[in-house]
């Protein structure tokens, strides 16, 4: 606790300016066909990351959460707004200037059974990104050995290929391979969505002991508000291709103010029979007041 | 998540592999030694190369030596094979026909190559404006006559055969590209395409590294095939007379031997032998190569067989005894499911079986929510699936029994579940609900439709009723218009909103059990909620007993009565809900409870460092 304490005092506004800032970002998609109308996937989003932070974003399918960690990534089209990374307007970088932030920026995603390439040696596979800096073969292999090491993996794993790992050990591979040019920020997708609970459990460790080891700030997208409350500095909500809600994690995930946020807290279910029953019956008063003050604003409108 | 995928997760990890090249080609190349036709087939193809290759060498004569006054000779030591009507050596041409008939026909196979897979690859991945240009130009390629074509550039160029085949690999050259283009689409959006975008590799990189693997395969297959083709299409050219007379092939010797045909008709047998056989081995190889990395389907069936054989005699006697089901255990009728010492396996190709369920006994009774919790590959899946009678076909009974409702549906020692018996109950007496909505409805059909026709079948009620009670089950499960989702097609509801289809499809026959396969495991957290209020209201409502399969404990407790947790395909521990949640005896049980996020200290570590040392 005083640990998180001290680092949360260390965050004060001026550090957090520091590592990332997205304005009023709109991503668009084409849409199907001839003039067809655009998709509108993110309209006027603000976030920030400091360094050594942890920006939690949460919500459901289709809220636009994985989008926005694409469009930071620049995997998703920027059509307004801009993202600046250590004061560097990015929204619309060259593939050259990727390669040189590919240094700073690194992603995690969900699936760890689609996001590492099955016909590469997991050597192969962490070795990638070295050899685009350019790093030397030899060095590039004591930094692989150093980085399976990192994320607790044998170092025999070189030769193996991804489908003779579980899902966990895939994802610390994947992990592994963010960490490789020693990132400032890292975009995690839905990082632990697949895996079991105990796996979670581990991996969300591992998380933690990185960012305390190395001081990276992590972009943790997902739809579990447990996970996010667990490893979040400050968490935003994410609803229809909007942010609603923005804040330090305990209260965001404790006390939050938006009425989707309110429900999302009261549905996910605690395990315990009684608890889950008292749980239950908040939720359906909450979806009842909820209910009532919609009726009323209509009328009134 | 699939079985298996969990199941493949489950399994320990191998030694570690040669270190030379990747390990996926060399397995597939130890399968294609392994068939005899794909031996067979290089066999003949490595003869013909090297055959063709020191023609120099091993032919008497030149290819155009022409012996005046030895013509149409029979074979002799000295023309082995005999001579032609212009007194030339049959061996002799035959060697030089096999160098140029092959390579022209690798040279077609080039330019189509060189032709169609940089522009499948750019166009697959790029997709956009290139895509939609070259997809005119591979139509506008394929919609031209070859063979016309082909006359065309005979009559314009001469008779050479390297220009006819080098047009015919530009006229080949589509199959390629579409080929090449499907491979690359299917992978261009898979995530670690994009996560070597992240690395900043640039894409010709990208393209060489991790997408020219995805069709290196099916390049190979479809050049056996071609080459094969090249050779067909450039002998019967050249039989029509069309090749040129001055170089030795073997159309332009089918064509000469065919003016001899009564005199002598060895002359047309040797060279369409030589054709017959290389477009033959060509074909041959290809299918090998696609068999070999196709899996080892067909050792699996042989293995059943013999399986099947083996245990056929001791089965007998339990066969004997199934056709009258024996009863159940005194005492124990009262329950709607009694699953005792279950043992689920799968039998391997080296004989031996792999278990997957092991020693399993619960029961669920009538009005009752059984938990079964676990983690992937723990054998949850497969335990419900086996009282569904929904095994996959390799799957055997090693163990134990079920009954449902006082009879057996595996009965002890029998290997199987029997369909006979379970047909009478599936969709009648037991439903499903299974994991993922959306791909268990069929996307053809209205979900009216899908509603309405196993009613009918099942419950055998005239279509006008059977559509009166799915509107009212529709309403039943919350669904605020019923017609519109009658109507609807079901990519026009939501994952929610699907999953209640499916669950009103579940209750429509009236079941006694319930099965639910991680029902709300793909919905969101929100909608989630809504759907478990629907299962216990339903199950309150009509008493049934219920199976729920899940990996999630808040799941557990707001809906089960008692639970069964799973490991690794053994029953850990069995108890009420209160017990299991509040005070796990097991350690294992233990251990996944305090993986827990709810009420933990935020940012503190989970798991304690010295359970560390264990592998994932």
């Amino acid at each position: 606790m005083t640990e998180t304490a001290a680092l949360g005092a260390a965050l004060s506004a001026p550090a957090r300016e520091g590592l990332l800032r997205v304005e009023n970002l709109v991503v668009e998609y084409a849409g199907k066909g001839f003039r067809a109308k655009k998709f509108r996937a993110l309209t006027d989003i603000n976030i920030s990351i400091g360094h050594g932070e942890t920006l939690g974003l949460v919500g459901e399918s289709g809220s636009g959460k994985t989008t926005l960690g694409r469009a930071v990534l620049g995997l998703a089209p920027v059509s307004g707004g801009k993202v600046t990374f250590e004061g560097k307007d990015i929204s619309q970088a060259t593939r050259k200037q990727r390669r040189v932030l590919s240094r700073d920026m690194q992603v995690v995603f969900q699936d760890p059974y689609t996001s590492l390439n099955p016909a590469l040696e997991i050597g192969d596979i962490l070795a990638e990104p070295l050899g685009v800096q350019g790093m030397e073969q030899a060095a590039a292999k004591k930094r692989v050995r150093e980085l399976l090491d990192q994320v607790g993996l044998p170092s025999d794993a070189i030769h193996r290929l991804p489908r003779e790992f579980s899902g966990g050990q895939r994802q610390r591979v994947a992990i592994a391979r963010a960490l490789a040019l020693s990132p400032k920020l890292i975009v995690c997708d839905e990082p632990v969505s697949a895996l079991d609970l105990s796996t979670q459990a581990r991996v969300l460790d591992l998380f933690l002991q990185i960012q305390k080891d190395t001081g990276v700030s992590y972009l943790f997208v997902s739809h579990d508000l447990d996970v996010v409350r667990h490893i979040s500095h400050r968490v935003a909500v994410m609803y229809r291709g909007e942010i609603v809600e923005q804040g330090p994690a305990e209260i965001v995930t404790r006390n939050p103010d938006h009425p989707y946020t309110q429900r999302l807290l009261l549905a996910s279910p605690v395990p315990d029979p009684d608890r889950q029953e008292k749980r239950r019956a908040e939720r359906h008063r909450l979806l009842e007041e909820q209910r009532q003050q919609n009726e009323q604003a209509a009328a009134l409108a | 998540m699939s079985e298996s995928v969990e199941t493949s997760a489950l399994t320990p990890l191998p030694g570690t592999t040669g270190q030379t090249g990747t390990v996926v080609r060399s397995t597939v190349l130890k399968r294609l030694f392994k068939n005899p036709l794909g031996i067979l087939s290089m066999i003949i193809l490595l003869t013909m190369g090297l055959l063709a290759a020191f023609a120099d060498v091993l032919a008497p004569f030149e290819e155009n030596f022409a012996n005046i006054s030895k013509t149409l000779a029979a074979p002799d030591s000295v023309n082995i094979l005999g001579t032609d009507s212009s007194g030339r050596d049959v061996w002799s041409r035959l060697l030089f026909g096999a160098q140029l008939t092959l390579l022209s026909a690798l040279l077609c196979a080039a330019v189509a190559i060189v032709i169609g897979l940089p522009a499948g690859l750019i166009a697959g991945y790029y997709a956009g404006k290139f895509e939609a240009m070259s997809n005119w130009v591979v139509s506008i390629l394929m919609s031209l006559p070859g063979l016309i074509v082909l006359l065309t550039v005979r009559a314009a160029f001469g008779p050479s055969v390297w220009i006819a085949m080098l047009f015919l690999g530009i006229l080949l050259s589509p199959s390629y590209f579409r080929l090449t283009r499907s491979a690359v689409q299917s992978v261009r959006n898979e995530l670690y395409v994009d996560a070597a975008r992240v690395s900043g590799l640039s894409d010709l990189s990208i393209i060489t590294r991790h997408i020219f693997s995805v069709v290196r395969a099916p390049i190979i297959i479809q050049t056996a095939a071609i080459a094969g083709v090249a050779i067909a299409i450039q002998s019967g050219l050249e039989f029509l007379g069309l090749g040129d007379p001055s170089k030795a092939s073997w159309g332009v010797m089918l064509s000469e031997g065919f003016k001899n045909v009564y005199l002598t008709p060895s002359l047309l047998f040797w060279p369409a032998f030589a054709m017959a056989l290389t477009i033959g081995a060509l074909v041959l190889l290809g299918n090998a190569i696609r068999d070999a990395l196709e899996d080892q389907e067909k050792i699996k069936h042989r293995r059943k067989k013999a399986h099947e054989a083996e245990d056929a005699a001791s089965a007998s006697a339990a066969k004997a005894a199934s056709k009258t089901v024996a009863a159940v255990e005194a005492g124990t009728e009262h329950h709607l499911v009694k699953v005792t010492n279950l043992g689920v396996g799968y039998p391997q190709a080296d004989g031996s079986v792999k278990k997957v369920v092991d020693d399993v006994s619960f029961h669920v009774d009538r009005g009752e929510i059984l938990g079964i919790v676990g983690e992937s590959g723990s054998g949850k899946s497969q335990t419900a699936f086996s009282i569904l009678g929904l095994l996959p076909d390799t799957a055997r009974i090693v163990g134990g029994a079920i009954q449902f409702d006082g009879n057996y549906t595996v009965a002890p020692g029998e290997d199987n579940v029997s369909q006979e018996r379970l047909s009478k109950l599936r969709g009648k007496r037991i439903s499903y609900i299974p994991q993922e909505p959306m791909s268990n409805l069929d996307p053809a059909f209205t979900i009216g439709y899908q509603l309405v026709t196993p009613m009918v079948r099942v419950l055998g009620i005239s279509k006008s009723e059977a559509t009166k009670r799915a509107m009212k089950l529709l309403s039943d499960v919350g669904i605020v218009n019923p017609d519109r989702t009658f109507k609807a097609y079901p990519h026009e509801v939501s994952g929610g909103m699907a999953q209640r289809v499916l669950i009103a499809g579940a209750i429509s026959c009236e079941p006694d059990l319930i099965i639910a396969d991680e029902p709300t495991t793909a919905l969101d957290v929100t909608v989630q909620a809504d759907v478990l209020d629907l299962i216990r209201d339903l199950q309150r409502r009509l008493g049934v007993g219920v199976i729920l399969v899940t990996h999630n404990f808040g799941v557990v407790a707001d809906l089960c009565d008692r639970v069964v947790v799973m490991q690794n395909g053994r029953l850990v521990e069995e108890g009420p809900v209160r017990d299991i949640l509040r005070e796990p005896e097991e350690r294992y049980t233990q251990t996944l409870l305090a993986s827990m996020l709810e009420g933990k200290e935020p940012m503190s570590m989970l798991v304690p460092s010295s359970a560390k040392e264990n592998v994932l």
